[in-house]
């Protein structure tokens, strides 16, 4: 006999080692790309679970809300009036329109809803607070605009040249671009000549008093005006809202008590999960009973002959393919033959059935294959029938397995979009669905619409909405994961 | 060797079978599965109140056969069962004849202990309960109670008969099992290869059951081991390569084979 040789060991130990590293190494890349997409998303979603309001002192005229219908009042008007009075100096229309600006719609709403459920706030004076623009709620989460403030050190002697302001004194540290808060007004520095610097009005200053060091401050605003969706002048009611401390950060609950909006700050979840719950629960009532039977008599019942085994391939190929297809298939049958609703949750889990019912088959063909014959021998040896032995024996040992199968369908048809865009759920809808029947969108659909939104404050409300959809599958899993140990069972 | 084809059946002592009634008849039977010729032209009759021990190298088709008594085959879509099989004189594989109601005649015991995934109760209740054998609860118990102790099982899981039934040790899932087919009521009971999987010790309690369940049953038992063979039955079946070779008293098929294939076989020649 030849020696065995030990080099020939170091090389398979060697390759071994290096296999090992190419695995750990495939493993730490995935795991990077998931962490980074993550927490790009968690980064960007997070701030839309907030929302920005300034407290109001409002007072409930009776002139302008008749005890008799309150919805009718103007509340639109007391909440504005309200909240332009913090800013008396504001006269012109175009202040009053960009103060209004600052002013979301749904702060009239909320008063709204606040006074009808309880009219006997008819008549008194309240401080409520008021929602926030999506604008001025960005630039309070520091999304519009970089800022620094920075306290005036020196004097500054401030003169007024017809339209123009020349500011003369300690203006070493003034640059172009900064805005000066002093004497009750803000101005904005055009252009420096030498210690001569030349400024423009945002806010008229109430007097040309000399701002000694401690009276006035300056604004660095990073990014330009033109590129961004507040004015200086409202950066600057802004800042004073601020300092008064009448802003107020909130969790934004309308998040998920709303439906869809044009307008971003009022924007919610409400409809779509509502529409995803709706469709999933047709898709579930109709897959989870065709699946299982189908399963049963393919694996426990059917001949075994062509005519199954060519069911079992198209089976295994309907399970691949795309998903659009399936929103093709509803367009032509459901909407157009069978003439259900459009955009409707019954027709979206009608076609979501069609999807995951050949991962459901699938699924409990292969629970039901998993649980042994000697189970099924078992009981018939003892003089059970066929189907007494299926359904005693093998389906109650086989359903964690095909539960698991279920709920990863479903979150697979949860997370569909494709199919449902045929069947035109895509559409705005603003109400939550009440039936079956009613328009809706789903989720993903929902995902899909707010990221094709031009306003910044979308892109923060799709990955929000993109936050909960992960959480929903995630829970999906769990429960799927979760119902496999419970129930697992060893023979 | 003999045409393969042909079985020869030698004729039953005349001592054993004598003593008692028959019970299982089979005559000319042949089984395929697909192409594969399992049994070839096997006759054989059975009696009652005795255990008949089937030996014979792995393949020779004695599990088979033993699954042709109580139409175990017919699970399996490819497999094919002509010629007669009786049992007390009735063809059972006759048209008229419910499936169901044989099997609960013919109890079967399996070569890995398969209790339901169920208490020990209800898996000796299952098959009283879907034969109706019971009026109420408390007949249900006494039937249960009275087949764990024929099976020497009750005095072990008396005070937790609703523990799982697969919890119990190999040897006692096998009692388990027994009980489970005894609780039916059944004649004929058919054991294969019921030890394989079990230690020395469970082996030597399944034997003892064996021995005395046959006062009231017709068991039938396949097995790999010569030893057990010899230890638990008054007669003894020789299956090679499809075919029933030698039937008779145990004592005389151990003794004096009078095949020279038997004789090769249990002195350990090949198998």
């Amino acid at each position: 006999m030849t020696e065995i040789r030990s080099d020939f060991v170091a090389k398979r130990y060697a390759a071994e080692r290096r296999f090992k590293y190419y695995g750990a190494g495939a493993l730490v890349i995935t795991a990077l790309f998931l962490l980074f997409l993550i927490s790009d998303i968690a980064i960007k979603g997070f701030p839309a679970f907030f929302e920005h309001r300034a407290t109001v002192e409002v007072t409930i005229d009776p002139a302008k809300v008749d005890a008799a219908k309150p919805q009718a009042g103007d509340f639109d008007g007391i909440v504005k009036d309200a909240f332009r009075s913090l800013f008396p100096a504001a006269k012109s229309r175009a202040d009053r329109k960009a103060l209004g600006g600052l002013l979301s719609q749904g702060a009239a709403d909320d008063l709204r809803d606040m006074v009808v459920a309880n009219p006997a706030l008819i008549g008194q004076t309240l401080k409520v607070p008021a929602l926030l623009s999506d604008d001025a709620d960005l630039y309070f989460k520091g999304m519009q605009t970089g800022l620094k403030i920075t306290a005036g050190a020196g004097t500054l002697q401030i003169a007024q040249s017809g339209e123009e302001y020349v500011i003369t004194g300690d203006t070493g540290d003034l640059r172009e671009g900064q805005i000066i808060r002093a004497n009750g007004g803000a101005l904005r520095i055009t252009k420096l000549e030498g210690s001569t610097v030349v400024a423009e009005a945002v806010l008229a200053p109430e007097t040309l008093n000399t701002a000694v060091a401690g009276q006035w401050d300056m604004l660095t605003l990073s990014v330009k005006e033109a590129e961004r969706r507040v004015n200086d002048k409202q950066v600057v009611w802004m800042e004073q809202l601020r300092s008064s401390g009448v802003i107020e950060k909130s969790i934004a609950w309308r998040f998920f008590t709303s439906g869809d909006s044009r307008e971003a700050e009022l924007a919610g979840l409400k409809g779509a999960l509502v529409g995803s719950l709706l469709t999933v629960a047709v898709a579930l009532l109709l897959a989870l009973p065709l699946g299982i039977a189908a399963a049963i008599y393919l694996e426990q019942f059917a001949p075994k002959n062509k005519l199954t085994d060519i069911i079992e391939v198209n089976i295994n190929n309907l399970a691949a393919v795309p998903s659009i297809i399936f929103g093709l298939l509803g367009l032509a049958v459901f909407l157009n033959f069978f003439g259900l609703p459009r955009s409707a949750p019954v027709a979206g889990g009608l076609v979501l059935a069609l999807l995951v019912l050949p991962t459901i088959i699938i699924a409990a063909r292969a629970a039901l294959k998993a649980v042994p014959p000697s189970i099924t021998e078992a009981a018939l040896g003892v003089g059970a029938s066929k189907q007494q032995a299926v359904f005693q024996h093998v389906l109650p040992l086989a359903i964690p397995g095909i539960l698991t199968g279920t709920i990863l369908g479903l979150a697979r048809a949860f997370g569909e979009t494709a199919p449902l865009l045929m069947i035109g759920m895509v559409a705005f809808i603003a109400d939550v669905p009440q039936g079956f029947e009613d328009a809706a969108t789903v989720l993903p659909v929902q995902i899909y619409l707010w990221s094709d939104l031009p306003e910044i404050a979308f892109q923060s409300k799709t990955a929000a909405a993109i936050l909960v959809l992960m959480v929903v599958l995630f829970g999906l899993n769990a429960i799927a994961i979760y119902l496999r140990k419970r129930f697992e069972r060893r023979w | 060797m003999n045409a393969p084809f042909q079985s020869i059946v030698t004729p039953a002592s005349p001592r054993i079978m004598a003593e008692r009634p028959m019970k299982i008849a089979a005559k000319d039977v042949n089984i395929h599965y697909g192409d594969k010729h399992a049994i070839k032209n096997l006759s054989i009759d059975i009696p009652d109140r005795a255990v008949s021990a089937f030996i014979g190298p792995s393949g020779c088709g004695k599990s088979t056969f033993l699954r042709a008594i109580n139409r175990m085959n017919d699970t399996i879509p490819t497999c094919r069962v002509t010629g007669n099989i009786t049992i007390d004189g009735r063809d059972i594989y006759d048209r008229a004849i419910d499936v169901v109601q044989l099997r609960a005649k013919v109890g079967m015991v399996f070569q890995k202990p398969n209790p339901f995934p169920k208490s020990i109760f209800e898996n000796v209740a299952y098959g009283p309960r879907i034969h109706g054998m019971s009026q109420n609860k408390t007949d249900l118990e006494e039937i249960v109670v009275s087949s764990l102790k024929k099976a020497g099982l009750f005095e072990e899981v008396k005070d937790r008969l609703n523990a799982p039934g697969t919890g119990l040790s190999g040897g006692q899932q096998q009692r388990l099992c027994i009980a489970r087919a005894i609780a039916v009521n059944p004649q004929v009971i058919l054991m294969d290869e019921p030890c394989s999987a079990l230690d020395p010790i469970a082996t030597a309690k399944i034997e003892e059951l064996i021995d005395e369940l046959r006062q009231n049953y017709c068991i039938v038992i396949v097995t790999h081991s010569m030893q057990q063979a010899a230890r638990v039955s008054q007669l003894t079946a020789f299956f090679h390569l499809g075919t029933l070779v030698e039937f008779g008293d145990t004592d005389e098929v151990f003794t004096a084979p009078q095949e020279k294939r038997t004789q090769d076989y249990i002195t350990g020649r090949f198998g």
